[in-house]
Formats: C-alpha cells, sequence, structure tokens
C-alpha cells in the first residue's frame, strides 16, 4: 500500500528532480574554462624536460650518464668529450618525449640539479620529429623556466 | 483588370501566409538552435559542469558553429540503403514537425490557419513523425536502425493512446475543438484539480511522443548506438535533429495551449494583461521545454518493458477512468460547456 501510494503520487522521482535542481543552481561548478583557466600545480609537478644553468650562464650537466643510465624507457641518449677548457661536457643531449614516461627518475639521479621536469605541460606538437628533443631545445626550456624551475625546487628542498 | 481582380481576391492572401509562414518557420529554426544550446548548458549545470563556453560569449555562437559543420560535411548513403526512401525520411520529419505549428496560437488572434479542429489537425499531424521514424529504419538496411525504428513504432502508438484520451478530458472541459477557444474557455478552480492529473500523464507522455529521455529507446545510445538514425551523416541527420528538438517545442506549445493557458498572463492575474500575451505563451513554452532537458538530466533510461508497461497497464487505464470521471462530473454539476 505504501509502495502504491508513493510510486502514484510520484514522491522518489519528484525528489530526484529536485535534487537535480538543486545541483543546477545552489552547487558550484567543478570544471574549469581550461584554455583560459587553468588549476594548481604542484611543484612536484613533472612535466616538460629542462637543461639548467649556472646563474654565470655555465651549464650544469657534467655529462655523468646517470640519467641515461637510470632511464626505464630509454629515451636519453647521451654523447660527451672533453672540452678545450679540461672540463667534461655533453657534445649530445637527446630525449626522445615520445619514449619518455615522465617518471622523475632523470632528476633523482642528477647529482647536479641539471636535467629537471618543469611545469610545463601543454608542449603538444602537429609532427613525431618535434618531439625528439636535442640538447639546444632541451637548453632553451631551461632558460625559458629557470625561475619557476628554481623556485619548484626551492620549495621542495626541505622534503628532500 | 481581370489578373488585378485575381491578384486582390488570392494574390494578398498567399503573400501574407507565405510571409507568416516564413516568420514562423524562421523563428522555429532560431529557436531549435538555441534550445539544443539551453539543453547543453542545462545539462552542464546539472553535472556541475560548465557547458559550451569557447565558440562566442558565453558558448553562445555554438549552435551556429554546429550548423555549419553539419551543412559543409558529406551525406553518406549506404549501398545497401533504398536511396528515396532513405532521404525523404529525414524530410518529412522535419517537414511534419513544421506543418503543425499553423494552428498554434500564440497571442488572441495570431495563428495562421484558425481551423475548428485544430487539436484534431496537430494531434494527426504530431502523430505522423511516426512514419518518418520507421521509413529512416527500414530504409537504413541496418540491424540497429530498424530496431530502433520498430522500437520508436510501438512506443509512440502506445502513448497515443492515453495522450488522446487525455486531450478528450480537456475537451469536454472546455467544450471546443479549436485550439483558441481552449484557451479562452473559463476554467475555474475545481476544474483545474480535475485536469491537474492529467496534466502530469501529459507532460510524461510527450516525452515518449518525442522519443526523449528516459523513454528515448528508439535511439538508445548503449545498446542500439544511434537507434533508426545510426546511418544517417551531415544535413539529413541535422534534418533528424531539427525536427526532433522543433517536435519538442511543439509539444511544449501544445502542453502551453491545452492546460496552461496559452497567452494568457499566468493564475488569471488581470493586471498583468499590459504585457503582450506572446511573452506570455513563450515563458510558458519555455517552461515545459525547460521540463524536457531536466528530466533528461534527472531520471535513467527506461528498459522497454516498463515503458510498454506504464504505457499500457498505468496510463491507459489512468486516462480512461479520468476520462469517464470527468464526463460524470460535468454532467452531474451540470456544468458542460455548451
Amino acid at each position: 500500500m505504501d509502495a502504491l501510494a508513493r510510486s502514484f503520487f510520484l514522491t522518489e522521482i519528484v525528489k530526484g528532480f529536485l535534487l537535480t535542481l538543486k545541483y543546477m543552481f545552489f552547487v558550484p561548478r567543478v570544471t574549469i574554462n581550461y584554455p583560459y583557466e587553468k588549476g594548481p600545480i604542484s611543484p612536484r609537478f613533472r612535466g616538460e624536460h629542462a637543461l639548467r644553468r649556472y646563474p654565470n650562464g655555465e651549464e650544469r650537466c657534467i655529462a655523468c650518464k646517470l640519467c641515461e643510465a637510470i632511464c626505464p624507457a630509454l629515451a636519453i641518449t647521451i654523447d660527451a668529450e672533453e672540452r678545450e677548457d679540461g672540463s667534461r661536457r655533453t657534445t649530445r643531449y637527446d630525449i626522445d618525449m615520445t619514449k619518455c614516461i615522465y617518471c622523475g627518475l632523470c632528476q633523482e639521479a642528477c647529482p647536479v640539479d641539471a636535467i629537471v621536469e618543469g611545469p610545463n605541460f601543454e608542449f603538444a606538437t602537429e609532427t613525431r620529429e618535434e618531439l625528439f628533443y636535442n640538447k639546444e631545445k632541451l637548453l632553451d626550456n631551461g632558460d625559458r623556466w629557470e625561475a619557476q624551475l628554481a623556485a619548484n625546487i626551492a620549495a621542495d628542498a626541505p622534503y628532500r | 483588370m481581370d489578373w488585378m481582380a485575381l491578384w486582390q481576391d488570392y494574390g494578398i492572401w498567399t503573400a501574407w501566409t507565405l510571409l507568416y509562414s516564413l516568420l514562423i518557420i524562421v523563428g522555429v529554426l532560431l529557436a531549435v538552435a538555441y534550445y539544443t544550446y539551453a539543453e547543453r548548458k542545462v545539462l552542464g549545470g546539472m553535472q556541475r559542469r560548465q557547458g559550451p563556453m569557447t565558440v562566442g560569449p558565453f558558448g553562445l555562437l555554438q549552435p551556429i558553429a554546429d550548423g555549419l559543420k553539419l551543412f559543409s560535411k558529406e551525406t553518406i548513403i549506404p549501398s545497401g540503403a533504398h536511396r528515396v526512401v532513405f532521404l525523404l525520411a529525414p524530410m518529412m520529419l522535419f517537414a511534419l514537425s513544421l506543418c503543425a505549428w499553423v494552428v498554434i496560437p500564440f497571442d488572441k488572434g495570431w495563428v495562421l490557419s484558425n481551423i475548428n479542429v485544430g487539436i484534431l489537425y496537430l494531434f494527426a499531424v504530431s502523430s505522423m513523425t511516426v512514419y518518418g521514424v520507421i521509413m529512416a529504419g527500414w530504409a537504413s538496411n541496418s540491424r540497429y536502425a530498424f530496431l530502433g525504428g520498430l522500437r520508436s513504432a510501438s512506443q509512440m502508438v502506445s502513448y497515443e493512446v492515453s495522450m488522446g484520451l487525455i486531450i478528450v478530458c480537456v475537451i469536454l472541459c472546455t467544450g471546443s475543438l479549436n485550439l483558441q477557444e481552449i484557451v479562452l474557455a473559463p476554467r475555474p478552480l475545481w476544474m483545474q484539480a480535475l485536469l491537474f492529473p492529467m496534466f502530469i500523464v501529459f507532460l510524461i507522455s510527450i516525452l515518449a511522443e518525442t522519443n526523449r529521455a528516459p523513454f528515448d529507446l528508439p535511439e538508445g545510445e548503449s545498446e542500439i548506438t544511434g537507434g533508426f538514425m545510426v546511418e544517417y551523416s551531415a544535413m539529413a541527420f541535422a534534418l533528424f535533429f531539427l525536427g526532433e528538438y522543433s517536435a519538442m517545442i511543439l509539444m511544449s506549445a501544445m502542453t502551453t495551449t491545452l492546460f496552461l493557458g496559452g497567452w494568457l498572463p499566468p493564475f488569471g492575474m488581470e493586471f498583468l494583461d499590459f504585457v503582450p500575451g506572446i511573452v506570455w505563451f513563450a515563458m510558458k513554452t519555455a517552461l515545459v521545454m525547460f521540463f524536457f532537458l531536466w528530466s533528461r538530466a534527472t531520471l535513467p533510461r527506461f528498459r522497454y518493458d516498463q515503458l510498454m508497461r506504464l504505457g499500457w497497464k498505468v496510463f491507459l487505464p489512468l486516462t480512461l477512468v479520468w476520462v469517464v470521471m470527468t464526463a460524470f462530473i460535468l454532467l452531474s454539476f451540470d456544468a458542460l460547456p455548451s
């Protein structure tokens, strides 16, 4: 009898209708208007790679090849040579971004904080070839994002 | 001289009719375009999303962009399809859903064709949309489309029965088949109370009649992919879409005319008479249109046997009893309109 009355007066359906009405007018939206608004990103966010420099312009990388060794996807390729002043530097530092799994092990392995993963995740390209990054591109990324990269490393330092 | 007389006899009338028809068609098509936008916004709002935001301010140009996209695509005709019927079906559906607008009174005297059997015409034309759907389902020569067509046919036939009986109830109370007179017929409070349950049943029936959620089994994305329109693309698909949405708006206008007092101010508030009647008509219609979207956001799709059970075992006896009861009450209180 109770069930009959409930189905006859549509109480549950009316409740559902009121719920959706409440959601439309009184509950805030959870999505953001993406290309114009962006969500917050953690300082540990692992996005596009960058090779950093010291403040005097010298590149940090010492070609120890630890990142190449630890990379689980074998995305990093490094060739090294002695420079005129006797320091060991890379002549080639390639990352195949189509292989990279963004695990962050390269930046963990790096003893001089040279290779890091930055906050940028909007580096989609139109061709596959553009995703084969070379040393020039990575250093360029480092110069472009340096302020934020340094801030992120400083913010994360107490936990290391 | 002869031509002049002919012009005065028929030409002016034809010209005005064409002009009015054009006005109605353009108005309905614009309403359809922004109804799709409203649908996406309302569904988005009820699911805590934003809906379209990119094309134009607040995404207001989105329906135009969608239309352009559909216009510029290629209409694919499957090799196994019956070409003529395949292309005729969407045109028929679309044309029929526009046809019915001629008898809808937008304001006092604002009706293209003030025929005395307006409600029967409306009912007949809206029932004929089922042929478009069956034709599409059969001509596509596809299993999914055929199943969708069959489902649509039985569903629309089932719910038309109760819709017809509800209309009989309204006609009993108003004593006319002319839509303007139905709107203007006096409705005391007890008569409104008597018609209220029929109003609810009518709202549910128009959902089934226009194949909208929760009765959208002919489309049934999750089981028969796209139902009767699974093989259609580009402009033919757009015609189905336009037909479906203008049928929804038409059903909303029909509900407004039958139950919500058409162009009259709500609740008989006469001091609001200064507002043009078409504004009231549009607002009431928009309210029913919102109900379509609201129920789509709220209710999950019915199972097919539940749909049939609701139509034949609940609505049909209920409306039948109500017709008899309405007639009995009107007769015993001597309130039958003469």
